[in-house]
């Protein structure tokens, strides 16, 4: 019940609609069958953790998407197959993602530029320098080892799914923790926040840092497992928000729990993936979310205060 | 009469503001309105203006009786409203501004010569050439605004100005200028209904006044046959019924000192605060008592003179020196409204490290007091007295008071040594009020010096050992225990010194 209390109306969601899957499609009830669907899910949950960071305190990231193509060109070009080359670029992608998340969050704070606009001008930036750098077709190839995180299992169980654990654990302790109840009460209320000592732009700052952060990790998992191309990381910003809107987590901040958007991009996951079993057209996925999110916030603004206890 | 008022009654969500006041002006006449803040002057202007429909009693303009559902019905009928903020575009002109929503058409385009004219002609015989027509409002200063306002009236062929505390925006010199431009409404047989705290300014200006006392009409008077003592002492005159906790037995040790203390608002701030005591400030709205705990405080910082233990240039500096804020406007400026009584009562704990001084009750777990926390903060909901002490409950579900002891619980969580409360009771009703006056007096007689800024002059008389008055940014005096409500007034309004 605590579970439930907690995640909100989306777990019911999931749970009907991995029935739907599994009744369509009896594999799904398999231990490889779902781990399969986890892996296709994790980068995608991955970057809905770090979105929620970033909506809960009140702002938006459009940029993580171009952030992750640029991960996984840049990876494909400086590795060019190099094994040796794997682990340097890993890192150098990381610290790709922090510097990105960064600048997003001291243009917002600092600059006061909205961060609707710094990351949609962000993403901007980023597109048409891959564009520029690759002239429209990435070049170069990832290595094996790159590879392994997005596409190998160690032991039965997929990397990816162990990185996406470690995620998402990690989101959880993070918004157990001081941090974590700052950047909320920054988002609800942001000028008590600051009068009760909370360095606000600083807070937010590091949110679109751990944003950028769950871009790179996101981008290392689909560089391996859909490999390289110009289109890698498209709309995913969109996906994400999504996600972390149909978790119950507020626009605008200061309500909503880290597990709960998580748990929205499981749900919208497992959405397409029953639309695909269907045999319904991949085209009607943007549709599909466009109806999401406006249903999912007009539903939150009418929402009646009926629930009388904060959900950590 | 050009305006006249019986038995005007109005009530918000059950709270009476207005008991059947009446009220006559005659054209021509200058009709000051004065009470002391929540008297309910300015329902009763927003009645005449149309904003508020009254619920009992009767409104007569020229021997008609009125009923206004809606400020623009008020407006034909020849009232107009200027309040403390004006309602004007700032990158239209002054003429676009006077005309605005009621452009004069021709061809079935806006007549931009007549609108201007028009404009022309109002300023000239108010005496205005400062600026002209074509000016962009935002070019203008507070003054010449005020003179758009009054133009914009006058076009409407306005009968009936009401003023709301005109001078409260103005320097100095721009109150003459008001003065005289007043004469001229008067001279054109325009009723100017004035609200304003400053008594200068009723005798001056005011051919009759009006005093109204928690919502009811105490008289009616000519300027000229009632005194400024009396004025205030019909203003506050009221029993003192309400029981307060014992004063202390004496202030420590000075904890806070100011010298000098300056910025935009605030001038030539001394100030000793010391441990034990219950420091009252007095003033009216506007008179920098809340910049005064802002800078105190560090959010508005001081810029000039000097403060031990030091002078804060952030809160996190003030907070860290030992010096918290309970804020005037809770729900704006105190809680995180959707978040957990835990979470708002943690926050500032969660925020900044006092080195060594975290109060017992945080079981001395900084940096995880989310997940070990919770029996410390149930210790601390029961310090506040907090009911029920449920810390995982949303704040905006809890009432005022309760909320109020959670923005104390907050602080609590790093032991100041001084606490400003800014209005501590608004909004709270009699029973946490009586809760929160003993846990100040527990706090003092525990050695924290607090300072409380109060509109209500009874809690503020019997809670403080010392009260200070502010008036137009600066300290105007001080009193010793248990004034008389007159003598704070007559501080705070400007008529003595004492």
């Amino acid at each position: 019940m605590r579970a439930l209390r907690t995640l909100g109306p989306i777990v019911v969601v999931l749970a009907v609609l991995l029935a739907l899957i599994a009744a369509a499609n009896p594999f799904f009830l398999e231990p490889a069958g779902f781990l399969a669907f986890l892996k296709r899910a994790a980068p995608l949950v991955i970057l809905a953790a770090g979105q929620y960071f970033v909506i809960v305190s009140g702002e938006f990231d459009l940029s993580v998407g171009s952030l992750v193509t640029v991960q996984v060109v840049v990876a494909a070009r400086l590795i060019d197959g190099d094994e040796a080359a794997t682990w340097p670029v890993l890192a150098l992608l990381v610290a790709i993602g922090l510097l990105i998340g960064l600048a997003n969050g001291v243009i917002t704070t600092a600059l006061r530029v909205p961060s609707f606009i710094t990351t949609l001008g962000m993403m901007l930036v980023l597109s048409g320098a891959v564009f520029l750098w690759t002239g429209g077709a990435p070049r170069g190839a990832l290595s094996e080892a790159f590879r392994t995180f997005g596409r190998k299992d160690l032991g039965p169980v997929p990397w990816s799914v162990l990185i996406l654990l470690a995620a998402g654990g990690a989101a959880i302790a993070l918004m157990r923790s001081d941090f974590g109840r700052r950047l909320v009460a920054a988002g609800d209320n942001e000028r008590a926040a600051s009068l009760s000592g909370v360095r606000v732009n600083r807070t937010r700052t590091l949110a679109f840092v751990l944003s950028g952060l769950a871009a790179a990790v996101a981008g290392i998992l689909l560089g391996g497992f859909a490999g390289v191309s110009a289109q890698v990381g498209q709309g995913l910003e969109f996906q994400a928000i999504t996600a972390v809107v149909l978790g119950g987590v507020a626009l605008g901040g200061g309500r909503g729990s880290v597990a709960a958007a998580m748990a929205g991009a499981f749900t919208l996951e497992a959405l397409f993936t029953l639309l695909n079993l269907y045999g319904i057209s991949g085209a009607l996925e943007f549709a599909v979310q466009g109806v999401i999110i406006i249903a999912a916030v007009a539903a939150g603004a009418v929402r009646l205060p009926l629930r009388r206890t904060a959900h950590v | 009469m050009i305006l006249r008022m019986r038995g005007i009654a109005k009530s918000f969500l059950g709270v009476r503001v207005l008991h059947g006041v009446d009220l006559d002006v005659a054209p021509g006449e200058v009709h000051a309105v004065v009470g002391e803040n929540g008297a309910g002057k300015s329902t009763l202007m927003k009645i005449i203006a149309g904003v508020h429909a009254p619920d009992e009693g009767t409104m007569e303009i020229d021997g008609v009786p009125v009923s206004f559902g809606h400020p623009v019905q008020a407006q034909r009928a020849g009232v107009a409203i200027i309040y403390q903020e004006f309602n004007l575009l700032p990158e239209r002109s002054v003429a676009e501004n006077v005309f605005l929503g009621r452009e004069p058409v021709r061809r079935g385009l806006v007549d931009r010569s007549a609108m201007e004219a028009a404009t022309a002609r109002l300023l000239a015989e108010l005496g205005e050439t400062s600026f002209g027509p074509r000016a962009p409002v935002r070019r203008l200063s507070v003054a010449q605004q005020q003179v758009v306002e009054i133009v914009k009236a006058l076009s409407q062929d306005a009968r009936i100005i009401v003023m709301d505390e005109p001078t409260a925006a103005l320097a100095g010199h721009e109150v003459e200028l008001l003065y005289a431009l007043v004469a001229r409404l008067r001279e054109r047989g325009i009723a100017v209904l004035y609200i304003s705290h400053r008594l200068r300014e009723v005798f001056d200006l005011a051919d009759r006044v009006t005093v109204l006392k928690d919502g009811a009409l105490v008289r009616t008077a000519g300027t000229g046959d009632v005194d400024p003592g009396e004025l205030v002492r019909l203003m506050v005159g009221r029993d003192l019924g309400t029981y307060f906790p014992p004063r202390g037995t004496g202030p420590g040790q000075v904890r806070l000192s100011v010298r000098g203390g300056g910025n935009a608002v605030l001038d030539g701030i001394d100030l000793d605060l010391r441990a034990g005591e219950i420091l009252g400030v007095a003033g009216l709205q506007g008179s920098g008592r809340t910049e005064l705990a802002k800078a105190l405080f560090g959010a508005e910082p001081f810029t000039r003179g000097t403060m031990s233990p030091l002078r804060p240039a952030s809160v996190r500096q003030a907070v860290a020196a030992g010096i918290g804020l309970v804020t005037e406007d809770r729900k704006a400026e105190g809680l995180a409204l959707r978040q957990s009584v835990r979470d708002n009562a943690l926050l500032v704990a969660r925020s900044v490290r006092r080195r060594g001084r975290d109060a017992p009750g945080r079981d001395g777990a900084p940096g995880r007091a989310g997940g070990s926390g919770r029996d410390g903060v149930t210790g601390l909901l029961e310090a506040v007295r907090l009911q029920p002490p449920e810390p995982g409950r949303e704040v905006r579900f809890l009432s005022g008071g309760n909320q109020q002891k959670v923005v104390l619980a907050k602080w609590m969580t790093v032991a100041p040594e001084t606490l400003i409360f800014d209005e501590p009771t608004r909004g709270v009703d009699v029973g946490a009020k009586a809760a929160i006056h003993d846990l100040m007096r527990g706090l003092a007689n525990d050695g924290m010096a607090i300072m409380m800024i109060s509109s209500e002059l009874p809690e503020l008389i019997g809670m403080s050992d010392r009260v200070v008055v502010m008036r137009d940014g600066r300290l105007a005096g001080e009193l010793p225990p248990g004034p008389s409500e007159e003598a704070v007034m007559r501080l705070a309004a400007g008529e003595a010194t004492p």
